[in-house]
């Protein structure tokens, strides 16, 4: 049974990549069946509602695929998709939630070759260096399935207030989170600012490296068959500078991730002051290989502490 | 006066009368506190105090319940009843002397003429564990001898046991062996322990045909506390927006001094309201208050302060 | 017989324990600068008297305040041991316990709530608040918020009028305590107790640098919150001020904690404690005069209970002692200032053009000053302003709900997000109810409880980062 995954996903992974090195061949033996990208809103794969692509090419300028451009309305869409996916989600237990992020990580570990290959094909990095980084994005989504249940844990406790009073903290997810993926590291980035949020119980709209976004709407497969509520995540690929300026000034939106923002954190921040959504500034340094803690985590939890009299 | 008891399928059984006691509201012990404690850092001055104090006087049912207690100690006390401070006239006399039913008589005579009530406490106080005949015979023995007023004790053992049916029927009888006597119903609250215990104690006995519910014996501590009163002025506000019948309230024991009593004259006016600031409607079990209550009296008519010399000790 | 048998007669307060000086400096580098020109005249609002001329802080004046916290940060507070810094700290909060009965009854003169909430609720949790951030001083590495936590440097902070003491020390406390330095801004109306904090800043010793006040209005706000050489601003406010502060950092590597407006909802449900609930409620939207972000000004009455929750409720309103709030038995003391009268005012004519029933006990006000009678509007639904809107005054707004999951949705129904109450009796529907409300404290069968300990602040538009117990730290340490 194993062999017979590992064989298929290889096939796979030659299927996808061949025709592109292989327009030569007058008369292929088989015509390989190419996938098209699409995006990742609410548990679907939509095309862009505006009919709208672009091409996607690799480190050394070479057309990969298309990937749909998304426009407004589809990231509109996508709040309200994750909005409606909120309640269900952070109401699941963290246990649950952890469950289903460890299977996120089985997922993806058995289409790991899928994503070495794309890594290669957008990074141009050599195949050890792929492999690495498949590996630690693997490794991050376990490591946060195993965060859940522990956060509020960490993060709360009991307060000894002067008087009868039970008194208690205990984080509890902000809401619709959107997120800018960093430009780099369109796997291992992404899931490292992914996966927290969604640990931590909320939902989350992704804008895509606009510049490699197939690792991002690969693994928008990977998490469609993972147990994962359609909308917690959804996945956005096209323009950062068209996606991200709606999504930082949509009522409906709590907090706000600008790692990948780039220069157009600042403008962003403030479009996000109309609501007082929480915003995650860019880093100067990130560093995916380090241990994150809980610094991804926090940003995107809010405190609710609850006081009752102890009486008899 | 409007018929206030309960239906009798309500009173058929301990099952029934549990649904109806614990359908009332329940306590939040700390909340109730709260408003106890909030209420009690008023600040009553100057003429307010006055007012205060005078009507204190008026409210007191001035208590000696003593295994030791004689005929002349019950004559002293009556003498203060009447005059707390001889030097005084414009004192007003307390509201009752209370007593053991034995003694009586012996009250009812010395206080004759005076306005001043005799109240006996029966049903085998303190404690309330006598058959229903003795407390019967008891409670007409001091009927019969004068006493105008009648303490009875509850039975805490059925009520903890929720036997509900018990406490309310014992109630029930000697109301009516009270003839035309006042009955007051001590709840003994300090040993029914919770607020919840206290408010639906308080209904039963309002429904059984109380007077006035009345928060101690005095021989059990905590006696009358602020929250228990509170709880019961709730009670009795209540009842009356209910029923139509209003019911007097008496904390007794452990109010010592003239604060302690005025703490508890601002739980009425704040909670059942002012047509229970009078005698009739609210009254203070207590032995050694009143000496206190004179001397703050003299001390806001002459400003200087006294001392417990100046003052009778009966 | 007894219609007035127990009138209580006034209970002043004696107004000797407190001097105000006719002016004031600015508190810079550990001593007050002269008067400024520009001067805020401080009114008491509860008879419009003059109480003292204050400094208007200018541009200027900011920047030589936020220079002297960045020298004190480098070269004492910083450098100090922390176990020093908590003795600092330790002994501000005994003399401000020494210091209570004046500082209850300035609070009082200068904001107009009443002396028994300044001597029992603000100026004793100002001391316990300093009191607990002491302790963390030395122990910062235990927070939880990595094993060498580091000061951020200087803080920005500026407070609102309504806790004026209390606001200073849930800013100063914990900001001095991690390490940081810090220039605060005291409410316009309300200065004067942050000016005898300085006092009490000079008394304790304290390092001149570490602790900067500088008075004045939005103009002296902006400056401060604008200014390039702080590490972090720190907000208690309206939400609108909230969003220009926002505004204001963005792009910056300012540090920012908001705690801005709210519209609580009180959810009463037919089980409750009754007596305690009309408490809760009463203690909800009255206390302070409603100037209180988190107050439940939003009663969720479930529908089988509301006639006669109503009826309870406003007898109880009737029982409020509405005046002068030197008085002990002042129940509700003046509205701040005309300027928040005048919008209580045009909010509640908004509920009466929309034609929400409006209810006041009779409630005679006094002449002069800045009164508004406890108020209630009665049948509001979602719609209506008063019911959407923070009203920041004595004005609760009631609606019916008829099941637990209408009592949260409309709980939930606001872009605010900072306070809501439960009454129940029933544990598992209180802890079901505050599971699903979106809110950062949630009182359950009691209300408006504050402690050092317990983190405050909100969800939503009502702010974000936490002030107060363990979790209060964060926003003064980098991990």
């Amino acid at each position: 049974m194993a062999e017979s995954k590992k064989h298929r996903k290889k096939d796979t992974g030659t299927t996808e990549a061949a025709p592109q090195r292989d327009t030569s061949s007058a008369v292929p033996a088989r015509l390989a069946v190419l996938k098209t990208y699409k995006l990742y809103v609410g548990g679907a794969f939509p095309r862009s509602e505006s009919g709208r692509s672009y091409s996607v090419t690799s480190s050394d300028g070479a057309h990969l695929a298309n990937a749909a451009l998304a426009s407004r309305k589809d990231a509109r869409d996508a709040v309200l998709a994750a909005r409606k996916a909120f309640g269900g989600w952070s109401a699941r237990t963290a246990y649950n939630r952890g469950q289903i992020l460890y299977r996120v990580a089985e997922v993806l570990e058995g289409r790991r070759a899928q994503f070495e290959a794309d890594l290669v094909d957008a990074d141009g990095v050599s195949a050890d260096e792929a492999a690495r980084l498949v590996s630690a994005a693997i490794d991050r989504w376990v490591y946060y399935a195993g965060w859940t249940d522990k956060i509020a844990q960490v993060a709360g406790g009991s307060n000894p207030v002067s008087g009868p009073y039970y008194n208690h903290s205990a984080p509890e997810p902000t809401g619709v989170v959107a997120v800018v993926a960093p430009p780099q590291g369109p796997l291992l980035g992404l899931v490292s600012v992914l996966a927290p949020i969604i640990a931590g119980g909320n939902t989350a709209i992704v804008v895509a490296s606009e510049r490699a976004p197939l690792a991002a709407v690969t693994l928008g497969e990977v998490l469609a068959t993972s147990d994962l509520p359609g909308g917690v995540v959804n996945i956005l690929t096209g323009r950062v500078a068209e996606l991200a300026p709606p999504l930082a000034g949509h009522a409906d939106v709590n907090a706000l991730d600008l790692t990948g923002a780039g220069d157009l954190a600042a403008e962003l921040e403030e479009a996000a002051a109309a609501t007082l959504k929480r915003v995650l500034r860019p880093r100067a340094e990130e560093d995916w290989f380090a241990d994150p803690g809980l610094s991804r985590v926090t940003p995107f939890l809010e405190t609710k502490t609850v006081w009752h009299p102890i009486g008899v | 006066m409007p018929d206030t008891a309960l239906a009798s399928a309500t009173t058929a059984s301990n099952t029934s009368l549990r649904a109806y006691l614990h359908g009332l509201p329940g306590v939040d012990e700390v909340g109730a506190r709260a408003r106890a404690a909030d209420l009690s850092t008023r600040s009553i001055k100057t003429t307010a105090k006055a007012e205060a104090i005078d009507l204190a006087i008026r409210m007191v049912d001035l208590t000696t319940l003593e295994g030791a207690d004689t005929a002349g100690k019950v004559r002293a006390l009556a003498g203060k009843a009447k005059h707390p401070d001889p030097a005084d006239p414009s004192v007003p006399r307390v509201a009752a002397v209370c007593v053991y039913s034995d003694l009586v008589a012996v009250a009812v005579e010395a206080l004759a003429g005076s306005g001043v009530g005799v109240a006996s406490v029966a049903t085998a106080f303190p404690s309330g564990r006598a058959p229903l005949e003795a407390k019967l015979i008891d409670t007409r023995r001091a009927v019969a001898d004068g006493a105008g007023e009648i303490d009875m004790v509850i039975d805490r053992g059925a009520f903890l046991s929720g036997d509900y049916v018990k406490v309310h029927d014992e109630i029930v009888a000697v109301k009516e062996a009270c003839g035309s006597a006042h009955l007051k119903v001590i709840l003994e609250t300090g040993e029914l322990v919770t607020y919840d215990n206290v408010r639906r104690a308080s209904w039963l006995a309002m429904h059984a045909g109380a007077d006035f519910i009345k928060t101690s014996t005095g021989k059990v501590a905590p006696a009358a506390t602020l929250p228990v009163t509170l709880i019961m002025l709730e009670a009795v506000r209540d009842f009356r927006a209910a029923t139509g019948r209003q019911i007097g309230v008496k904390p007794a024991g452990g109010i010592r001094t003239t604060k302690d009593a005025i703490k508890n004259l601002v739980l009425v006016n704040e909670t059942a309201g002012s047509d229970w600031l009078d005698p009739a409607w609210f009254r203070l079990g207590a032995s050694s208050l009143l000496n206190d209550l004179l001397m703050q009296r003299t001390k806001l008519t002459t400003g200087t302060y006294s001392g417990p010399d100046y003052y009778t000790l009966d | 017989m007894s219609d007035k048998i127990f009138e209580y007669a006034p209970a002043p307060e004696s107004r000797a324990v407190v001097s105000i000086r006719p002016e004031y400096g600015l508190f810079i580098d550990g001593a007050f600068t002269e008067p400024t020109e520009q001067r805020i005249t401080s009114v008491n609002p509860a008879d419009e008297e003059e109480l003292a001329q204050v400094s208007v802080a200018s541009d200027a004046d900011v920047d030589r305040a936020v220079a002297a916290a960045r020298r004190a940060f480098e070269r004492v507070w910083g450098p100090m041991a922390p176990a020093e810094r908590g003795k600092y700290l330790f002994r501000i909060s005994r003399i401000i316990q020494e210091r209570a009965r004046e500082l209850a009854v300035l609070e009082s003169l200068d904001n107009g709530k009443p002396i028994k909430e300044t001597r029992d609720v603000d100026i004793p949790l100002v001391a316990a608040h300093f009191f607990y951030y002491a302790g963390w001083a030395d122990k910062l590495a235990h927070a939880g918020f990595g094993p060498d936590p580091r000061p951020l440097g200087v803080a920005a902070q500026v407070i609102p009028w309504n806790f004026p003491l209390l606001m200073l020390a849930w800013k100063i406390a914990p900001a001095l305590a991690g390490g940081n330095t810090v220039v605060l801004k005291p409410a316009e109306t309300t200065p004067l107790t942050a000016l005898v904090f300085a006092e009490i800043c000079q008394e304790a010793g304290l390092p001149p640098g570490v602790v900067n006040i500088v008075t004045g209005a939005g103009e002296t706000g902006r400056a401060l919150v604008a200014h390039p050489g702080t590490d972090k601003v720190a907000f208690t406010g309206s939400t609108e001020v909230g969003r220009e502060i926002a505004r204001t950092v963005a792009g910056t590597d300012k540090r920012v904690t908001l705690e801005l407006g709210g519209k609580g909802a009180n959810i009463v449900y037919d089980d409750a404690a009754v007596d305690q609930a009309v408490e809760g409620v009463v203690t909800g939207i009255f206390f302070n005069q409603g100037h209180v972000c988190c107050a439940g000004s939003r009663l969720l009455l479930q529908e089988s209970i509301a006639e006669e929750f109503l009826e309870r409720l406003k007898a109880r309103i009737s029982r409020l002692r509405l005046g002068d709030p030197l008085d002990k038995n002042t129940d509700i003391g003046a509205i701040n200032s005309a300027a928040q009268l005048a919008r209580i005012q045009e909010l509640a004519r908004a509920g009466d053009d929309e034609g929400v029933e409006r209810w006041s006990p009779a409630c005679p006000l006094p002449d002069r000053g800045f009164w508004f009678a406890p108020t209630l509007f009665t049948g509001a639904t979602q719609a209506n302003r008063v019911a959407r809107e923070e009203i920041f005054g004595p004005v609760l707004s009631v609606l019916t709900f008829r099941t637990p999951e209408e009592a949260v949705e409309k709980a939930n129904n606001t872009p605010y997000g900072l306070s809501a109450g439960v009454w129940t009796e029933k544990g598992s529907r209180m802890l079901w109810t505050a599971n699903r409300l979106r809110a950062g404290v949630v009182w359950s069968n009691t209300f408006n409880k504050f402690d050092p300990a317990s983190p405050f602040g909100g969800y939503k538009e009502s702010g974000y980062g936490r002030e107060g117990g363990r979790h209060g730290l964060e926003g003064y340490l980098n991990g």
